[in-house]
């Protein structure tokens, strides 16, 4: 009997280990066998954020049939720059990923993407501030496909002409309230934490600034400007806009409720990109779009541009095809034409532009609005100033000194710098 | 043995080494292919042991304690033990790889044109079962054949409309992405530099810019140099300027040092960890004190509609959280939030330190009370109604019985789900990040906002701050585990002490 049983458990334990080892081989052995087809094996996997994948999908596919591949577009719904510098590293990342131009700088210091190589016709195809906003280092790092910018809408019922000035636009927005036809001056976003993205073009018409430049033209890491006298001057004209000013920029209006405050016409000028112009369409709201006003005798109110490009992971398993995809198919007008209808926002072909613009007058005036845009710093160290900025906007917003918020600003960026 | 019992332990063993199997089953072949054999031999050891164990009558006690044990250990003690493994390096964005993958970062970054560089058109071929490239220059037509070796001209081939050739003597053209790593790999020498495929149908000349140097463990550029820092794992130049890519390294307990010698880090500290302990006890003390005076008055036997009130109780525990902070936050909102609205004032709520405190705590309140309230009216049923109506009958009031009787009773049975809530509370990152974000900020003081936790403070430092920087926050992190673990201590050998006195 206790031999029957002890010959049970070592059968049962045998059995295990050798269906483990089993397919251990078989899982070995697939790879050795044939050589060729150990990496890429003909697949493409894309990553994107939800937005885009349902746009990538269909020329993606198109792109296999093209080159008799089979091309995977995956949905990556939260932190796709994190998820895809941390699986890259594991050899789980896909061969391709689309994001901001912003990331680059993050991207390059962990090796994660590399170099698009492309040829000079290729360049002067592209819009000259999207070519530029993935160059880093010398080196062109994605393929861009889309721009944005911030502008100007505004409620074309009350207010007919563009303001040329913030003073104008403060003023119009006065009369409309004192004639109670809305409730708030303007709606651009600040919320509770502040936002650095959103008021960095009337900062930077202040004459505020937030890096020095380098030789080469490129924002300077190791100058942070944020605590600069002129940076101070530009807070103390946003506190004259503030809370206990004119009451234009407040905590109360954020990202969660600007667009929807405009869309409900308690505001007659909203600060806002491409993507607000569909829930203002569907509010019914007659606008129009126009350059952001600067300050009265100030510089220019310039937005920062955004793009969005395709890059090639440098641990791509499909690599020649991933170069391929990038450089020589995503720079094709027609696809560019095909994203721009499933996504409305300006491509960064120049081609692609001069399609789309006779059906869409909303682009060329986006266009229009960032044509002195700033390409957003692709630098690592970008990512230290949005907190310590806004934190600083907040504070002068609410009516606090502009120097002692400039200068906590400027030491907790240097204090994210240090490492 | 009666026959349940003998049917329950047959099913219980057959789904024990069932799942054990098909995790085995699962997870050796990936670990087979990446070589982990260390891995392997506890994953094959582990399933070896636990086959015996269940197959055997022996070890009864073992049978049951095991599953537990080793869900203890996956769970609990590893990320422990990783976590503070990882506060031993620099590992961060920028610090994830090896040197080597710094190395080949830096010489790819640097591959740059040959200037004047020829574009060829591509067709990627094999001959006798090696990748090579069909090269035709665009402009005089001729056509090459690049390998390891070099160029070398092919006579007959035939070059289609594109530019490419399409046919070639001796070659076998390849598809698609196929080979697709021999393809990359292949980089044809020239007198410059060497002839890589850019994507499918186009090669060019590249030579990189900058190059690893082994003897002296430095990246050379011309006349610039990086020497290798293993300290900082940076290439470093003379006037300490470092290229971006870099490498993981340890760095001892600079991590842990740097919470206490970091001014920045240091003299926020402890105000942060007051706030901390105010915030977990008074949410723990609040939502315990509302739930369970909801669950006393359900109780009383005179209560009517009870079914009615406990599904509205547990209401705000069956909403989703995160949507339910956001919304919260809204509220809270100066000019459109619904408090100002309902008491027509124009307060600033969540702007104010003491404001956005109490808010906090409020919606803690809310979020907390159901949870406490189905806990204490379970308590409640298992102490028998007898004590409190003998305790009547002698004489005590019906605070004297909740207080001596009652309340002694439940503590026994909730004080380890209190000190379980604390530890969660002291880390409640979701409600300050969703609500306040740590803020509002103090106007000269821009590091840590009023209402932030240490566990909101160490994500803003560590992973907002310029890049992810794991190895710090997991120090700081470990210093979390060890402020935590060491309440709980304390707190449940005091309920142990109780425990005798009540039992």
């Amino acid at each position: 009997m206790r031999a029957i049983r002890i010959a049970g458990v070592v059968a049962a334990i045998g059995l295990v280990l050798g269906a483990g080892l089993g397919l251990a081989a078989c899982g070995g052995s697939t790879p050795t066998a044939q050589p060729s087809k150990d990496k890429g094996n003909g697949k493409l996997e894309i990553w994107a954020d939800p937005k885009r994948t349902a746009a990538l999908k269909p020329f993606a596919d198109q792109f296999g049939k093209d080159n008799g591949v089979t091309v995977t577009v995956k949905e990556i719904a939260e932190n796709l720059q994190q998820t895809f510098v941390t699986a890259s590293q594991q050899g789980s990342g896909p061969d391709i990923v689309i994001g901001a131009h912003d990331w680059i700088g993050n991207l390059v210091q962990n090796g994660s993407i590399d170099p698009v190589n492309l040829t000079s016709a290729q360049k002067s195809a592209f819009e000259p501030s999207a070519l530029k906003a993935v160059t880093f280092n010398g080196q062109v790092y994605g393929a861009p496909y889309a721009m944005e910018n911030l502008a100007l809408i505004r409620n074309t019922e009350l207010v007919p002409n563009a303001p040329a000035t913030i003073e104008d636009l403060v003023k119009a927005a006065q009369d409309l309230k004192a004639a109670g036809k809305v409730s708030e001056i303007m709606c651009l976003q600040v919320g509770a934490a502040g936002d650095a993205y959103h008021i960095y073009p009337f900062f930077a018409s202040a004459g505020g600034s937030l890096f020095g430049t380098t030789s080469s033209g490129d924002p300077d890491p190791k100058t942070v400007n944020v605590g600069s006298s002129d940076s101070v001057a530009a807070f103390a004209k946003l506190k004259e806009l503030g809370e206990k000013g004119l009451g234009a920029l407040k905590t109360s209006i954020g990202s969660e409720n600007s667009i929807s405050t405009f869309a409900g016409k308690k505001c007659a000028f909203l600060v806002s990109g491409p993507w607000a112009t569909k829930d203002v369409k569907t509010a019914g709201i007659k606008y129009d779009i126009s350059p952001l006003p600067g300050f009265a005798g100030g510089k220019k109110a310039t937005p920062f541009l955004g793009v969005q490009a395709f890059y090639v992971a440098s641990k791509a398993k499909s690599k020649a095809l991933a170069q391929e995809f990038v450089a020589n198919y995503v720079t094709n007008k027609d696809v560019a034409k095909a994203l721009y209808d499933a996504d409305p926002r300006p491509p960064a072909l120049t081609a692609a532009i001069d399609v789309v613009k006779g059906s869409d007058p909303d682009l060329v005036k986006f266009l229009n609005a960032g044509k002195d845009g700033f390409p957003m710093p692709a630098i690592p160290e970008m990512s230290a100033i949005w907190g310590p900025f806004g934190n600083a906007e907040v504070a002068v917003v609410k009516g606090e000194d502009p120097a002692t918020a400039a200068a906590a600003a400027q030491t907790a960026i240097l204090a994210a710098l240090k490492k | 043995m009666n026959r349940g019992v003998a049917v329950s332990y047959l099913v219980t063993r057959i789904a024990t080494l069932g799942i054990s199997a098909a995790i085995l089953l699962y997870a050796v072949p990936p670990l087979v292919r990446t070589g982990s054999w260390t891995a392997l031999a506890i994953l094959l050891a582990a399933a070896a042991g636990i086959g015996y164990l269940y197959l055997t009558k022996r070890h009864v006690p073992a049978k049951y304690l095991v599953p537990g044990t080793i869900l203890l250990l996956t769970f609990q003690v590893l990320p422990v033990l990783y976590t503070f493994s990882v506060a031993f390096t620099n590992f961060g964005d920028g610090h994830r790889g090896t040197k080597q993958d710094a190395i080949l970062a830096i010489e790819r970054e640097s591959l740059a044109e040959v200037p004047g560089a020829t574009d060829y058109a591509l067709t990627v071929a094999t001959r006798d079962g090696r990748v090579v490239f069909l090269l035709v220059n665009r402009d005089t037509k001729q056509v090459q054949v690049g390998d390891a070796e070099g160029l070398s001209p092919v006579d007959d081939a035939e070059v289609g409309l594109t530019g490419k050739v399409v046919r070639a003597k001796g070659f076998e053209i390849l598809p698609a992405g196929e080979r697709d790593a021999d393809v990359q790999a292949l980089a044809v020498p020239t007198e410059r530099g060497a002839i890589k495929s850019v994507g499918l149908s186009r090669a060019i000349e590249f030579e990189a810019k900058r190059k690893y140097d082994v003897s002296c463990d430095c990246i050379i550029d011309g006349a610039n140099r990086w020497t290798a820092d293993g300290d900082r794992g940076y290439f470093v130049d003379g006037s300490g300027n470092n290229l971006i890519q870099g490498w993981k390294v340890n760095v001892g307990w600079a991590n842990f040092g740097r919470v206490f010698t970091d001014p920045n880090v240091s003299s926020n500290f402890f105000e942060t960890l007051l706030w901390n302990f105010v915030f977990a006890l008074a949410s723990v003390f609040v939502t315990f004190v509302l739930g369970m005076s909801v669950a006393l008055a359900l109780h009383s036997p005179k209560m009517k509609f009870k079914r009615t009130y406990r599904t509205l109780m547990i209401l705000p525990y069956a909403m989703p959280a995160f949507a339910m902070l956001l919304v919260w936050r809204d509220m809270f909102n100066t000019d459109f939030g619904l408090l100002n609205r309902l008491f027509g004032t124009h307060i600033d709520w969540l702007g104010s330190p003491s404001g956005a405190r109490l808010g906090l705590i409020l919606v803690n309140l809310w979020l907390g009370f159901p949870y406490m309230f189905l806990l204490t009216t379970g308590a409640l049923q298992a102490i028998p109604r007898e004590l409190t109506e003998a305790s009547g009958i002698d004489g005590a009031s019906p605070w004297q019985s909740f207080r001596r009787v009652t309340l002694p009773l439940l503590m026994v049975a909730l004080t380890p789900l209190l000190i379980s809530s604390f530890a969660f509370n002291f880390n409640n990152f979701n409600l300050v990040r969703f609500v306040t974000a740590g803020g509002p900020y103090a106007v000269d003081n821009n590091l840590v906002g009023k209402t932030d936790l240490l566990i909101t403070y160490t994500y803003r430092l560590a992973f907002e701050g310029g890049s992810g920087q794991f190895g710090f926050a997991a120090a700081i992190s470990t210093f979390i585990f060890i402020i935590v673990a060491t309440v709980s201590a304390i707190a449940f050998r005091r309920t142990r002490a109780q425990e005798e006195v009540y039992s």
